[in-house]
Protein backbone atom coordinates (compact mmCIF):
# COMPACT_ATOMS: atom_id res chain seq x y z
CA UNK A 1 0.00 0.00 0.00
CA UNK A 2 2.00 2.61 -1.24
CA UNK A 3 -0.75 5.14 -0.99
CA UNK A 4 -1.54 4.94 2.83
CA UNK A 5 1.97 6.00 3.43
CA UNK A 6 1.81 9.17 2.20
CA UNK A 7 -1.80 10.33 2.94
CA UNK A 8 -1.67 10.54 6.81
CA UNK A 9 1.32 12.87 6.94
CA UNK A 10 -0.26 14.83 3.68
CA UNK A 11 -3.41 15.00 5.55
CA UNK A 12 -1.26 16.41 8.89
CA UNK A 13 0.53 19.12 6.84
CA UNK A 14 -2.65 20.34 5.57
CA UNK A 15 -4.44 20.48 8.38
CA UNK A 16 -1.12 22.68 9.76
CA UNK A 17 -1.40 24.42 6.87
CA UNK A 18 -5.02 25.25 7.26
CA UNK A 19 -4.57 25.67 10.89
CA UNK A 20 -2.10 28.21 10.86
CA UNK A 21 -3.49 30.24 7.49
CA UNK A 22 -6.55 30.60 10.06
CA UNK A 23 -5.10 31.39 13.01
CA UNK A 24 -3.09 34.32 11.15
CA UNK A 25 -6.32 35.98 8.81
CA UNK A 26 -5.99 39.29 9.67
CA UNK A 27 -8.99 41.23 10.58
CA UNK A 28 -10.58 42.66 8.03
CA UNK A 29 -9.50 46.67 7.71
CA UNK A 30 -13.12 47.84 6.13
CA UNK A 31 -15.82 46.09 8.17
CA UNK A 32 -18.72 45.03 5.49
CA UNK A 33 -20.90 45.06 9.03
CA UNK A 34 -21.12 48.87 9.23
CA UNK A 35 -21.84 48.77 5.77
CA UNK A 36 -24.88 46.89 6.60
CA UNK A 37 -25.56 48.32 9.96
CA UNK A 38 -26.06 52.21 8.24
CA UNK A 39 -28.34 50.29 5.42
CA UNK A 40 -30.53 48.87 7.66
CA UNK A 41 -33.15 50.95 7.78
CA UNK A 42 -33.82 50.55 3.97
CA UNK A 43 -33.85 47.10 3.98
CA UNK A 44 -37.35 46.88 5.16
CA UNK A 45 -36.81 43.75 8.40
CA UNK A 46 -34.79 44.29 11.50
CA UNK A 47 -32.92 40.83 11.52
CA UNK A 48 -29.84 41.44 9.34
CA UNK A 49 -29.51 38.06 8.29
CA UNK A 50 -32.89 37.98 6.94
CA UNK A 51 -32.05 41.57 4.95
CA UNK A 52 -28.66 40.19 3.72
CA UNK A 53 -30.65 37.14 2.74
CA UNK A 54 -33.62 38.48 0.46
CA UNK A 55 -32.47 41.75 0.13
CA UNK A 56 -28.77 42.73 0.17
CA UNK A 57 -28.09 39.73 -1.99
CA UNK A 58 -31.09 38.69 -2.90
CA UNK A 59 -29.44 37.26 -6.56
CA UNK A 60 -27.34 34.53 -4.14
CA UNK A 61 -30.99 33.18 -2.87
CA UNK A 62 -32.41 33.57 -6.02
CA UNK A 63 -29.87 31.52 -8.09
CA UNK A 64 -30.30 29.63 -4.58
CA UNK A 65 -33.86 28.21 -5.16
CA UNK A 66 -32.31 27.64 -8.89
CA UNK A 67 -30.11 24.98 -7.42
CA UNK A 68 -32.84 23.37 -5.56
CA UNK A 69 -35.05 23.09 -8.75
CA UNK A 70 -32.31 21.86 -10.63
CA UNK A 71 -30.79 19.30 -8.15
CA UNK A 72 -34.80 17.88 -7.92
CA UNK A 73 -34.81 17.51 -11.80
CA UNK A 74 -31.90 15.87 -11.72
CA UNK A 75 -33.30 13.60 -9.17
CA UNK A 76 -36.61 13.20 -11.25
CA UNK A 77 -34.46 12.56 -14.48
CA UNK A 78 -32.55 9.60 -12.95
CA UNK A 79 -36.08 7.88 -12.02
CA UNK A 80 -37.42 4.20 -11.71
CA UNK A 81 -35.95 4.25 -7.52
CA UNK A 82 -38.47 1.88 -6.23
CA UNK A 83 -40.72 2.98 -3.56
CA UNK A 84 -40.31 1.99 -0.21
CA UNK A 85 -41.68 -1.47 0.99
CA UNK A 86 -45.36 -1.44 1.64
CA UNK A 87 -45.50 -1.39 5.72
CA UNK A 88 -47.92 -0.28 7.76
CA UNK A 89 -46.73 2.73 10.10
CA UNK A 90 -48.10 1.48 13.13
CA UNK A 91 -50.95 2.85 15.77
CA UNK A 92 -48.35 5.09 17.20
CA UNK A 93 -46.45 6.93 13.90
CA UNK A 94 -49.67 7.01 12.71
CA UNK A 95 -51.36 8.82 15.48
CA UNK A 96 -48.31 10.97 16.02
CA UNK A 97 -48.34 12.20 12.96
CA UNK A 98 -52.05 13.33 12.70
CA UNK A 99 -50.82 15.52 15.51
CA UNK A 100 -47.60 17.08 14.69
CA UNK A 101 -47.91 17.91 11.18
CA UNK A 102 -50.50 20.46 11.88
CA UNK A 103 -47.81 21.38 14.92
CA UNK A 104 -45.37 21.79 12.30
CA UNK A 105 -47.10 23.89 9.84
CA UNK A 106 -48.00 26.20 12.15
CA UNK A 107 -44.23 26.36 14.01
CA UNK A 108 -43.25 27.05 9.54
CA UNK A 109 -45.33 29.76 9.86
CA UNK A 110 -44.52 30.95 12.82
CA UNK A 111 -40.92 30.75 11.86
CA UNK A 112 -41.48 32.37 8.39
CA UNK A 113 -43.39 35.48 10.20
CA UNK A 114 -40.83 35.54 13.02
CA UNK A 115 -37.68 35.70 10.80
CA UNK A 116 -38.01 39.81 10.07
CA UNK A 117 -36.98 40.61 13.29
CA UNK A 118 -35.53 37.48 14.96
CA UNK A 119 -33.97 34.47 14.29
CA UNK A 120 -35.90 32.52 11.43
CA UNK A 121 -37.07 33.09 8.00
CA UNK A 122 -38.03 31.31 4.57
CA UNK A 123 -35.32 28.58 5.02
CA UNK A 124 -35.66 26.94 8.01
CA UNK A 125 -39.79 27.45 7.85
CA UNK A 126 -39.36 25.56 4.49
CA UNK A 127 -36.91 22.93 6.07
CA UNK A 128 -39.68 22.50 8.80
CA UNK A 129 -42.32 21.94 6.10
CA UNK A 130 -40.07 19.34 4.18
CA UNK A 131 -39.94 17.85 7.58
CA UNK A 132 -43.45 17.44 8.00
CA UNK A 133 -43.87 16.15 4.54
CA UNK A 134 -41.01 13.64 5.26
CA UNK A 135 -43.23 12.24 8.31
CA UNK A 136 -46.24 12.28 6.28
CA UNK A 137 -44.73 10.06 3.50
CA UNK A 138 -42.94 7.61 5.80
CA UNK A 139 -46.54 7.34 7.20
CA UNK A 140 -47.24 5.83 3.71
CA UNK A 141 -49.06 9.07 2.23
CA UNK A 142 -48.70 9.81 -1.37
CA UNK A 143 -50.27 12.94 -2.98
CA UNK A 144 -52.88 12.14 -5.26
CA UNK A 145 -52.81 11.74 -8.66
CA UNK A 146 -55.00 14.85 -9.06
CA UNK A 147 -52.89 17.38 -8.04
CA UNK A 148 -49.22 15.20 -8.88
CA UNK A 149 -49.09 17.14 -12.41
CA UNK A 150 -49.29 21.02 -12.61
CA UNK A 151 -50.70 22.11 -9.31
CA UNK A 152 -47.13 20.32 -7.73
CA UNK A 153 -44.96 21.68 -10.37
CA UNK A 154 -46.64 24.72 -9.91
CA UNK A 155 -45.85 24.97 -6.03
CA UNK A 156 -42.03 23.84 -6.85
CA UNK A 157 -41.85 26.89 -9.22
CA UNK A 158 -43.42 29.06 -6.80
CA UNK A 159 -40.42 30.10 -5.29
CA UNK A 160 -37.90 31.31 -8.05
CA UNK A 161 -41.28 32.45 -10.10
CA UNK A 162 -42.09 34.92 -7.27
CA UNK A 163 -38.66 35.94 -7.38
CA UNK A 164 -38.23 36.41 -10.96
CA UNK A 165 -41.95 38.16 -11.05
CA UNK A 166 -40.85 40.45 -8.27
CA UNK A 167 -37.69 41.72 -9.86
CA UNK A 168 -38.95 41.97 -13.34
CA UNK A 169 -42.53 43.77 -12.15
CA UNK A 170 -39.59 46.46 -10.37
CA UNK A 171 -37.32 46.72 -13.75
CA UNK A 172 -40.57 47.43 -15.21
CA UNK A 173 -41.92 50.33 -13.05
CA UNK A 174 -38.46 51.98 -13.26
CA UNK A 175 -36.21 50.37 -10.36
CA UNK A 176 -33.76 48.06 -10.62
CA UNK A 177 -33.81 44.03 -10.40
CA UNK A 178 -34.30 42.75 -7.06
CA UNK A 179 -33.60 46.24 -5.58
CA UNK A 180 -37.12 47.18 -3.72
CA UNK A 181 -38.43 50.63 -2.88
CA UNK A 182 -38.19 51.40 0.85
CA UNK A 183 -41.95 51.60 1.48
CA UNK A 184 -43.22 48.97 0.33
CA UNK A 185 -39.64 46.22 1.12
CA UNK A 186 -41.67 44.67 4.27
CA UNK A 187 -44.36 43.16 2.09
CA UNK A 188 -42.36 42.19 -0.66
CA UNK A 189 -39.72 40.27 1.16
CA UNK A 190 -42.48 38.40 3.22
CA UNK A 191 -44.26 37.65 -0.28
CA UNK A 192 -40.85 35.94 -1.75
CA UNK A 193 -40.52 34.33 1.27
CA UNK A 194 -43.82 32.71 1.77
CA UNK A 195 -43.36 31.39 -1.49
CA UNK A 196 -39.53 30.77 -1.06
CA UNK A 197 -40.93 28.30 2.24
CA UNK A 198 -43.67 26.51 -0.06
CA UNK A 199 -41.40 25.75 -2.65
CA UNK A 200 -38.34 24.65 -0.29
CA UNK A 201 -40.52 22.36 1.61
CA UNK A 202 -42.41 20.96 -1.32
CA UNK A 203 -38.68 20.45 -2.95
CA UNK A 204 -37.52 18.61 -0.09
CA UNK A 205 -39.76 16.55 0.56
CA UNK A 206 -40.15 15.73 -3.04
CA UNK A 207 -36.50 15.27 -2.85
CA UNK A 208 -37.49 12.67 -0.14
CA UNK A 209 -39.44 10.42 -2.49
CA UNK A 210 -36.77 10.16 -5.13
CA UNK A 211 -38.83 9.39 -7.64
CA UNK A 212 -41.55 11.17 -9.85
CA UNK A 213 -44.74 10.74 -8.25
CA UNK A 214 -47.82 10.01 -9.61
CA UNK A 215 -46.28 7.05 -11.64
CA UNK A 216 -45.79 5.09 -8.66
CA UNK A 217 -50.09 5.44 -7.39
CA UNK A 218 -51.00 2.55 -10.06
CA UNK B 1 -7.12 34.63 21.16
CA UNK B 2 -10.61 34.41 22.00
CA UNK B 3 -12.77 30.57 22.06
CA UNK B 4 -14.17 31.24 18.35
CA UNK B 5 -10.52 30.17 17.05
CA UNK B 6 -11.31 26.73 19.40
CA UNK B 7 -14.14 26.28 17.12
CA UNK B 8 -12.25 27.39 13.83
CA UNK B 9 -9.84 24.81 14.40
CA UNK B 10 -11.88 22.47 14.97
CA UNK B 11 -13.97 23.30 11.74
CA UNK B 12 -10.52 22.67 10.17
CA UNK B 13 -9.61 19.51 11.99
CA UNK B 14 -13.33 18.31 10.58
CA UNK B 15 -12.67 19.39 7.01
CA UNK B 16 -9.29 17.41 7.52
CA UNK B 17 -11.04 14.76 9.19
CA UNK B 18 -13.61 14.38 6.10
CA UNK B 19 -11.43 14.27 3.52
CA UNK B 20 -9.48 11.29 4.68
CA UNK B 21 -12.73 9.17 5.14
CA UNK B 22 -13.38 10.18 1.63
CA UNK B 23 -10.10 8.57 0.47
CA UNK B 24 -9.44 5.68 2.50
CA UNK B 25 -13.27 4.59 2.20
CA UNK B 26 -14.37 2.60 -0.60
CA UNK B 27 -18.21 2.79 0.33
CA UNK B 28 -19.81 5.34 -1.27
CA UNK B 29 -22.63 5.99 1.85
CA UNK B 30 -19.88 6.97 4.16
CA UNK B 31 -18.02 8.85 1.44
CA UNK B 32 -21.54 11.05 1.21
CA UNK B 33 -21.21 11.06 5.01
CA UNK B 34 -17.56 12.37 4.49
CA UNK B 35 -18.19 15.22 1.99
CA UNK B 36 -21.09 16.40 4.43
CA UNK B 37 -18.83 16.60 7.73
CA UNK B 38 -15.99 18.77 5.05
CA UNK B 39 -18.84 21.24 4.35
CA UNK B 40 -19.68 21.36 8.23
CA UNK B 41 -16.25 22.11 8.97
CA UNK B 42 -16.02 24.79 6.15
CA UNK B 43 -19.23 26.25 7.43
CA UNK B 44 -17.53 26.12 10.54
CA UNK B 45 -14.60 28.08 9.93
CA UNK B 46 -16.80 30.62 8.23
CA UNK B 47 -19.13 31.43 11.05
CA UNK B 48 -16.33 31.09 13.56
CA UNK B 49 -14.03 34.17 11.68
CA UNK B 50 -17.02 36.35 11.01
CA UNK B 51 -17.67 36.41 15.10
CA UNK B 52 -14.33 36.48 16.40
CA UNK B 53 -14.34 40.55 17.33
CA UNK B 54 -15.86 40.59 20.66
CA UNK B 55 -16.66 44.05 20.80
CA UNK B 56 -19.07 44.31 17.30
CA UNK B 57 -22.07 42.27 16.46
CA UNK B 58 -20.87 39.56 14.21
CA UNK B 59 -21.29 39.85 10.18
CA UNK B 60 -24.35 38.41 8.90
CA UNK B 61 -23.40 37.68 5.59
CA UNK B 62 -21.31 34.67 6.07
CA UNK B 63 -24.03 33.32 8.09
CA UNK B 64 -26.79 34.35 5.29
CA UNK B 65 -23.66 32.05 2.60
CA UNK B 66 -23.37 29.21 5.73
CA UNK B 67 -27.83 29.20 5.66
CA UNK B 68 -27.85 28.88 2.29
CA UNK B 69 -25.05 26.24 2.01
CA UNK B 70 -26.74 24.10 4.56
CA UNK B 71 -29.94 24.21 2.07
CA UNK B 72 -27.68 23.31 -0.71
CA UNK B 73 -25.70 20.56 0.73
CA UNK B 74 -28.78 19.05 1.81
CA UNK B 75 -29.94 18.84 -1.89
CA UNK B 76 -26.89 17.90 -2.97
CA UNK B 77 -26.67 14.80 -0.27
CA UNK B 78 -29.78 13.79 -1.78
CA UNK B 79 -28.84 13.47 -5.46
CA UNK B 80 -26.17 11.85 -4.70
CA UNK B 81 -27.18 9.55 -2.49
CA UNK B 82 -29.98 8.75 -5.49
CA UNK B 83 -27.19 8.36 -7.46
CA UNK B 84 -25.33 5.99 -5.49
CA UNK B 85 -28.68 3.54 -5.24
CA UNK B 86 -28.66 4.13 -9.37
CA UNK B 87 -24.90 2.72 -8.80
CA UNK B 88 -26.05 0.33 -6.36
CA UNK B 89 -28.99 -1.34 -9.03
CA UNK B 90 -26.14 -1.14 -11.86
CA UNK B 91 -23.31 -3.11 -11.24
CA UNK B 92 -24.91 -4.94 -7.34
CA UNK B 93 -22.32 -3.13 -5.72
CA UNK B 94 -21.79 -0.19 -3.12
CA UNK B 95 -18.62 1.12 -4.03
CA UNK B 96 -17.22 2.12 -7.69
CA UNK B 97 -15.08 -0.23 -9.44
CA UNK B 98 -11.74 0.68 -9.04
CA UNK B 99 -9.96 0.03 -12.65
CA UNK B 100 -6.35 1.04 -11.24
CA UNK B 101 -6.03 -1.84 -8.70
CA UNK B 102 -6.69 -4.34 -11.27
CA UNK C 1 -17.18 36.82 36.21
CA UNK C 2 -14.04 34.71 36.33
CA UNK C 3 -15.61 31.56 37.02
CA UNK C 4 -18.17 32.33 34.11
CA UNK C 5 -15.38 32.60 31.67
CA UNK C 6 -13.71 28.82 33.03
CA UNK C 7 -17.44 27.66 32.73
CA UNK C 8 -17.68 28.65 28.89
CA UNK C 9 -14.33 27.54 28.71
CA UNK C 10 -15.10 24.01 29.78
CA UNK C 11 -18.43 24.31 28.08
CA UNK C 12 -16.90 25.01 24.43
CA UNK C 13 -13.61 22.53 25.25
CA UNK C 14 -16.45 19.89 25.50
CA UNK C 15 -18.62 20.37 23.05
CA UNK C 16 -15.51 20.83 20.82
CA UNK C 17 -14.11 17.27 21.58
CA UNK C 18 -17.44 15.51 21.37
CA UNK C 19 -18.27 17.08 17.91
CA UNK C 20 -15.00 15.40 16.96
CA UNK C 21 -15.38 12.41 18.22
CA UNK C 22 -19.09 11.85 16.94
CA UNK C 23 -17.57 12.89 13.30
CA UNK C 24 -14.43 10.34 13.77
CA UNK C 25 -16.89 7.26 15.19
CA UNK C 26 -19.30 8.42 12.24
CA UNK C 27 -16.09 7.86 9.49
CA UNK C 28 -14.54 5.23 11.19
CA UNK C 29 -17.66 2.47 12.90
CA UNK C 30 -17.57 -0.36 10.72
CA UNK C 31 -21.60 -0.50 10.81
CA UNK C 32 -23.33 1.77 7.97
CA UNK C 33 -26.15 2.23 10.28
CA UNK C 34 -24.22 3.15 13.49
CA UNK C 35 -22.55 5.45 11.01
CA UNK C 36 -25.44 7.59 10.30
CA UNK C 37 -27.02 8.01 13.66
CA UNK C 38 -23.79 9.00 15.22
CA UNK C 39 -23.78 11.57 12.29
CA UNK C 40 -27.48 12.49 12.76
CA UNK C 41 -26.19 13.18 16.52
CA UNK C 42 -23.18 14.85 15.15
CA UNK C 43 -25.83 17.59 13.54
CA UNK C 44 -27.89 18.00 16.55
CA UNK C 45 -24.67 18.96 18.30
CA UNK C 46 -23.66 21.35 15.53
CA UNK C 47 -26.89 23.32 16.38
CA UNK C 48 -25.38 24.03 19.63
CA UNK C 49 -22.13 25.18 18.30
CA UNK C 50 -23.39 27.53 16.28
CA UNK C 51 -25.82 29.09 19.17
CA UNK C 52 -22.23 29.23 20.94
CA UNK C 53 -20.85 31.04 17.88
CA UNK C 54 -23.89 33.56 18.13
CA UNK C 55 -25.48 32.27 15.19
CA UNK C 56 -28.86 31.50 15.73
CA UNK C 57 -30.69 31.51 12.68
CA UNK C 58 -27.75 28.77 11.27
CA UNK C 59 -28.69 26.57 14.58
CA UNK C 60 -32.46 26.89 13.20
CA UNK C 61 -31.45 25.72 9.83
CA UNK C 62 -29.27 23.20 11.07
CA UNK C 63 -31.77 21.92 13.88
CA UNK C 64 -34.47 21.33 10.99
CA UNK C 65 -31.85 20.35 7.93
CA UNK C 66 -28.57 18.70 9.48
CA UNK C 67 -30.46 16.69 12.27
CA UNK C 68 -33.90 16.40 10.51
CA UNK C 69 -33.83 16.20 7.00
CA UNK C 70 -30.61 14.74 6.21
CA UNK C 71 -31.09 12.07 8.84
CA UNK C 72 -34.14 10.98 7.07
CA UNK C 73 -32.50 10.63 3.70
CA UNK C 74 -29.49 8.70 4.38
CA UNK C 75 -31.55 6.30 6.34
CA UNK C 76 -34.11 6.07 3.60
CA UNK C 77 -31.53 5.42 1.01
CA UNK C 78 -29.98 2.90 3.98
CA UNK C 79 -33.01 1.03 3.77
CA UNK C 80 -33.48 1.11 -0.07
CA UNK C 81 -29.72 -0.28 -0.40
CA UNK C 82 -30.65 -3.04 1.88
CA UNK C 83 -33.71 -3.92 -0.17
CA UNK C 84 -31.88 -3.98 -3.26
CA UNK C 85 -29.05 -6.60 -2.04
CA UNK C 86 -31.67 -8.28 -0.68
CA UNK C 87 -33.39 -8.27 -3.76
CA UNK C 88 -30.13 -9.11 -5.72
CA UNK C 89 -29.01 -12.39 -3.33
CA UNK C 90 -31.94 -14.15 -4.54
CA UNK C 91 -32.01 -13.51 -7.36
CA UNK C 92 -29.31 -13.30 -10.75
CA UNK C 93 -25.88 -13.59 -10.63
CA UNK C 94 -24.10 -10.26 -9.89
CA UNK C 95 -22.01 -9.30 -13.05
CA UNK C 96 -18.51 -10.72 -12.87
CA UNK C 97 -16.26 -7.89 -14.00
CA UNK C 98 -17.05 -5.87 -11.20
CA UNK C 99 -16.85 -8.95 -8.93
CA UNK C 100 -13.23 -9.47 -8.37
CA UNK C 101 -12.23 -6.00 -6.09
CA UNK C 102 -14.47 -6.86 -3.15
CA UNK C 103 -11.98 -7.43 -0.42
CA UNK C 104 -12.88 -4.31 1.64
CA UNK C 105 -17.23 -4.40 1.66
CA UNK C 106 -18.43 -7.89 3.67
CA UNK C 107 -21.73 -6.33 2.30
Amino acid sequence: MERSRWLLPLLLMLCLGLGYTVLSMPEPVEGLPEMLVDNMEVAGVSNPVTAVLLNFRGYDTLLEMGVLLVALLGVWSLGGIPDYRESSPGLVLDIMSRQLVPVLILVAGYLLWVGADAPGGAFQAGSLLGAAGVLLLLCGWRIGNRCSGLPLRFLLILGLGMFVVAGTGLLLIGGEFLQYPSPVARELILMIEAAATLSIGATLAAMFLGSLPGGADK
Amino acid sequence: MSYVYLYALLGVSLFVLGLNALIVHAHLLRKILAVNVMSTGVFLVLVALSSRNEEVLPDPVPHAMVITGIVVSVSATALALILMLKVNRATGKNELPDRGRD
Amino acid sequence: MEALTILNWVLDGLLGVSLFSLAWLALASPDIFKAIVLFISFGLLMALAWVRLNAPDVALAEAAIGAGLTGALLLAAFARLEDISIGASDGEEVQSHIQHDSNEEPK
